[in-house]
Parts: structure tokens; sequence; C-alpha cells
């Protein structure tokens, strides 16, 4: 019986035309463990992950407990003109996309540094140290390295402040003001992912073709040289991909990042879309709105990757999805 | 042309190359910034409030005491965050593993009729998702709103693990493997429990790290679905409240008279939440940089 269905299968993957008269039947008496086994993930997929996509209508209507779900009232696209009037609806737009595009410019240069420079270190110890320490903050949540974060920056009692006064500067508001919280939180970003960012870059390194080197070497070519026309080339593409990835996400929210690293006293910045549409729908009960202004942003990030994807595979990488 | 070489070779042979030096002193800056931090922290731990107060305590304790730790002992509140904590994570790694395997083995075999197309199904969610609002609502019609439940379930399906899961069988196993337990007379579960898991636990291992670190560390979803009872907030959002909004005092005995330094006490929260990471960091790092070299890698 076994066998029969093995070399059942072996005869289909010959004629995949025959296949087709055989019925759906078929495949499911013989693989029937395989679909048993997908029930149970597809469940949760269609419950946790399709389901809330119906919620979407939410953005259509005009939401009201007492009418509920589906009693209450379509409204066309009312509700998307109403956030698009609101000031906090551009502000929310502005702060995501400068946050996403300033991370991106600063926090994507650092691990390709780092990388080429752990790749120039030789001594095996020294290299795993430092990667360990490295790689360390990514593993905290962003609770703690907001805690870490106030700690070290606050203006009253954080420890930079006060070894800045101790060599006689005065103290200064890192985020407790808003340029100075910006810019924070971009360093903050740059500490957080530069250590963890060189794994891909590493990996790449060392599958660059050691005949190069030593071509280069023989031509004459130093550290600084071979780095720059042998290494920075090799892994040129995987550079590529990586901003070309990293740009489909300039609408993604990184709430928990800014929720950790807010105060009351910067909210210039501190306003991204998911902040508002926490705002608005979890705190505020404005459901509707909250929804619209999700589906807006969730829309437009589907965009940007397929849009990235496509970039991706022009320039002959394999594409993203 | 000759010339340069043999320099550079000669250079090669000198034992003191100041770039050398420059490139480790860089990288050692570098490893200094992601760990003094974390030493100031503990540091300030285990101060004395004087200390902390006149703002002396840098690198190293000042007045060495463990006051602070004796307090969060005593905070039922906290230790419950941490049981909360310990007890959502270990049903979701579960729950999240059992999800991924059952649904990365079949998606693997490629003589599934429809494979293509339960793929799509299962990895669409990574492009698009209902939003925060939507999935509240589901929570809330779902009436798991204030469970342990709405931070187990709702995530513990991620079609990255399985994505990764799934490159990593379908690379691994070999089909001929599969193929003579299959003439021995083994059926798909069994090959499954027999064959397919044995040879894929250090991809398990990997996996189940991701599932766990990641919930230990997220607090997003605790912050909007647990408002009520707060005995079921884990153990990051009670540090949400606790240091960082700082809305919520530590519980203090009444006969307690000295009241400690916020401080002090917010740096020990944070060293006692750290420490649960930081024992097992450096067993599971490895298998983490595996992971993201699998998750790099496409089918």
């Amino acid at each position: 019986m076994k066998v029969e269905s093995a070399s059942a299968n072996f005869e289909t993957a010959l004629k995949p035309s025959k296949r087709e008269s055989k019925g759906i039947l078929h495949y499911f008496r013989r693989d029937w463990q395989l679909y048993l086994l997908l029930l149970l993930p597809l469940s949760f997929v269609l419950v946790f992950k399709y389901a809330p996509m119906t919620g979407l209508v939410l953005a259509f209507k005009e939401y009201k407990i007492a009418k509920g779900f589906w009693g209450s009232e379509w409204v066309g696209f009312e509700v998307f003109r109403d956030i698009f009037a609101k000031p906090d609806f551009a502000k929310a737009v502005r702060n995501t996309l400068l946050l996403n595009v300033l991370d991106l410019i600063f926090s994507f240069t650092m691990p390709i540094v780092l990388a080429l420079l752990l790749n120039e270190v030789k001594s095996i110890r020294f290299k795993r140290v430092n990667q360990t320490l490295l790689y360390l903050p990514h593993f905290l949540s962003w609770i703690i390295i907001g805690a870490v974060a106030y700690q070290l920056l606050g203006e009253g009692s954080g420890m930079v402040n006060n070894a800045i006064e101790a060599l006689g500067g005065t103290r200064i508001p890192f985020l407790q003001d808003d340029t100075n919280w910006l810019i924070s939180y971009l360093a903050i970003g740059v500490w957080y992912s530069m250590g963890w960012g060189t794994i891909i870059y590493l990996a790449s390194i060392s599958g660059v073709n050691p005949d190069l080197y030593e071509a280069a070497t023989v031509d004459g070519a130093g550290r600084w040289r071979k780095m720059w026309n042998v290494t920075i080339p090799s892994i040129r593409f995987t550079i590529v991909t990586l901003l070309i990835m990293n740009l489909g996400k300039v609408m993604d929210g990184s709430f928990e990042r800014v929720f950790a690293l807010q105060n009351k006293a910067t909210t210039e910045y501190t306003t991204t879309i998911p902040v508002l549409v926490y705002r608005w729908g979890i705190e505020s009960g404005n459901f509707s709105r909250a929804t619209a202004l999700g589906l807006f942003q969730a829309v437009i990030g589907l965009a940007l990757v397929l849009l990235a994807d496509r970039i991706a595979k022009k320039l002959g990488e394999d594409g993203l999805i | 042309m000759k010339a340069t070489g043999g320099a550079l070779i000669a250079s090669r042979r000198r034992r003191f190359d100041i770039w050398d030096v420059l490139i480790r002193l860089t990288l050692i800056i570098a490893s200094l910034a992601c760990l003094l931090p974390f030493v100031h922290v503990v540091s300030k731990s285990f101060s004395e409030d004087a200390y902390v107060i006149a703002n002396k305590v840098f690198l190293w304790p000042a007045g060495f005491t463990t006051e602070a730790y004796g307090k969060i002992f005593a905070d039922a509140s906290i230790l419950r965050s941490f049981y909360v904590s310990v007890v959502v994570t270990a049903l979701f790694t579960l729950l999240g593993m059992i999800l991924t395997i059952c649904a990365a083995y079949p998606l693997s075999r490629k003589q599934l009729k429809g494979r293509v197309t339960l793929t799509i199904i299962f990895t669409f969610p990574l492009f698009f998702s209902g939003g925060i609002i939507p999935e509240y609502m589901l929570i809330n019609n779902l009436g798991m709103l204030d469970t342990i439940w709405s931070l187990i379930l709702p995530l513990a399906f991620s079609s990255f693990n399985l994505l990764i899961m799934k490159s990593a069988l379908t690379n691994s196993i070999p089909v001929s493997l599969e193929e003579s337990a299959r003439i021995d007379g083994a059926g798909h579960f069994r090959i499954l429990w027999s064959v397919v898991l044995p040879l894929s636990k250090p991809i398990m291992a990997t996996l189940a790290l991701f599932f766990a670190v990641g919930r230990w560390n997220a607090y997003m979803d605790a912050l909007f679905y647990i408002k009520q009872n707060v005995d079921l907030r884990p153990l990051q959002l009670k540090l949400y409240y606790l240091v960082i909004q700082a809305s919520e005092s530590f519980q203090l005995e009444a006969t307690q008279v000295s009241l400690s330094n916020p401080e002090v006490l917010k740096a020990s929260c944070v060293v006692f939440a750290t420490v649960p990471i930081l024992c097992i960091y450096p067993f599971i790092q490895k298998y983490f940089v595996q992971g993201v070299m699998l998750g790099a890698i496409k089918e």
C-alpha cells in the first residue's frame, strides 16, 4: 500500500496531466495525515490573522457600540476624510517617515563598518568576546533599554550628565527636549542594532573567494585597498538587498521602541502612526478612526514592500517574496 | 611593483602595526558602549541611597548594600509578574513550536497537493495584517481580554518562524531517507516523529529560543490586552508602569520607615528583569546567529 503510493507519486511527477483526473479525494486519501497536521496551524492563522482582517470594514463604518460591529452604519470614505483633516494625522505620518528614514541612514552603515573591522581581526578569541558584547542589546526588551537610557541620560541623575557635571560642564536634557530626544532615539537605535546587524555581513564576507585576496596581495594591495576593492564589492549585493528590504519598512511602527523612550516633555516626535492608533482606539475608544489609520499604514506598507521586491528583482536579486 | 610587495610583506612581519591597534581599539570602544550602561545600572542597584542621590555612583557600587533587592523580593506583585512571564513564555513556546512543526512539515513535502496555495495562506500575514484595533476587537469578542490566553494564543503562530522551519526541513532532510522510511511502512506521522524531528533538533532549539526570547521581551500586546487584571501583568509591562511611567509605586510595607530612593529601586528592577536573559545569553547566542542566517536564506 505504502509502496504503491510512493510509486504513484513518481508516476504522477512524470505525467502531471493525468493527475488532474484523479480528483482531489485521491490526494486526501493518500496524504490525509499531512492535511490533518495542517488543521491546527491553519485554524490559528484563520482565527488570529485572517479574522481580524474582516474587522477592517470598521474603517468604512461609523462604529457605535450600541449598534455593534455589523449594525453600524456604512459611511464610505467619510472616516478617512475625517482623519486626513486631523493635524495629528499629518504629524504621525511625518514622524513615522522621519524616524524610520533617519534610522535607516544612521543605523544602516554602522553594522557594515563593524563587520569590516571585525573581519580585520585575526584573533578568534578577541573577535568572539567583542561579538558577544556587541550582540547583547539585541536580546533585551525595549522596556529595559528605555529604563537604562533614562538611568544614563536622564537630566537630573543620569550617569552621563553626572560625568559631564563632574568634568565641569552643564547638564544636557538628552531625553527631555524634542530635538535632543530625536538624536538620542537615533543613537540608541544605532547602539541597539550595530552588533546584531554584522551577522549577515560577516557571513557574506566569509563567503568571499580567498583567491581574490591572494591575488590582491600579489598585486601589492594593502589592508584598506583589499577592503575597498575586494571585500566591499563582494558584499555589495548583500548591502543592496538589505537596504531595499529596509526601505520597504519605512512605514512600520516601532511602537515598543517609541513607547519605551517617550516621556511627557517630548511629544513632538513621539506621535507615530501606531502610537496614534493606540491613543485614538484603545485609550479614547474611537475604533473606526483608529482602524482607518491602521489600514492606511498597512496598505502603504504593503505597497512599499511590493515595490522593494520589484526593485530587488530588477537589480538581478532573488527578490524578497 | 615587486619592491612594494616585498615592503608589504616586511611590514606584515613587523610586530607592531598601528592599524591593527586602531581597529582593535575601535572595536573595544564599541563593545564597551554595549557593556558599560549595564555595569552602571548594576552598580547603582547595589549602592546606598545617599551616594546615588549625590550622583556619586558611576561604574562601581558606592556603599555596597543589597537593600533594594530585599525590597523587590518582598514585593509580591513583582514576583507575581515574574511568575506570569515564566508561565506565559513556557506555554507560548510550547504552542508555538507545535504549530510551527505541524505547518512546516506538510508544507515542506513536495507531494502535498495545494502546497503553493497553502504556503501563500500561511505567509501572507507577514505582509499585511488587520492591525491593532481589529485584533483588539477580536480578542475582546473572544472574551480573552485580561486573561492569560490573550498573551499566548494570538501570536503563537509566526509566519516568519514557519518559513525558517520549512526551509530547514526542505534542505536538511534527504528525500531518500524519507522514502526508505515509507517503503518500510511508515506513515507521515511516524516519519515526522522518528525521522524528521530527531534530525532537526538544532533548528528546533533555535526556533524555540526565538519564540521564548520574543515572548519574554514583548510588552505591546500586554499593554493592550491586560488592563483591569493587574495580577496578570507580565514582567515587562510591570516594569513599564514601575520604571518608565513611574505611575505606580513600589508596594512598601507600612512599617518601613525609610523610603528608598526610587532610582536605586528602579535600577535593581532593571537588573532583576535582565538577569534571566543574561544567564542564558552565552548559551543561546550561537543558536540565534544560526537562526538569523536561516532567516536570510529564502527557499
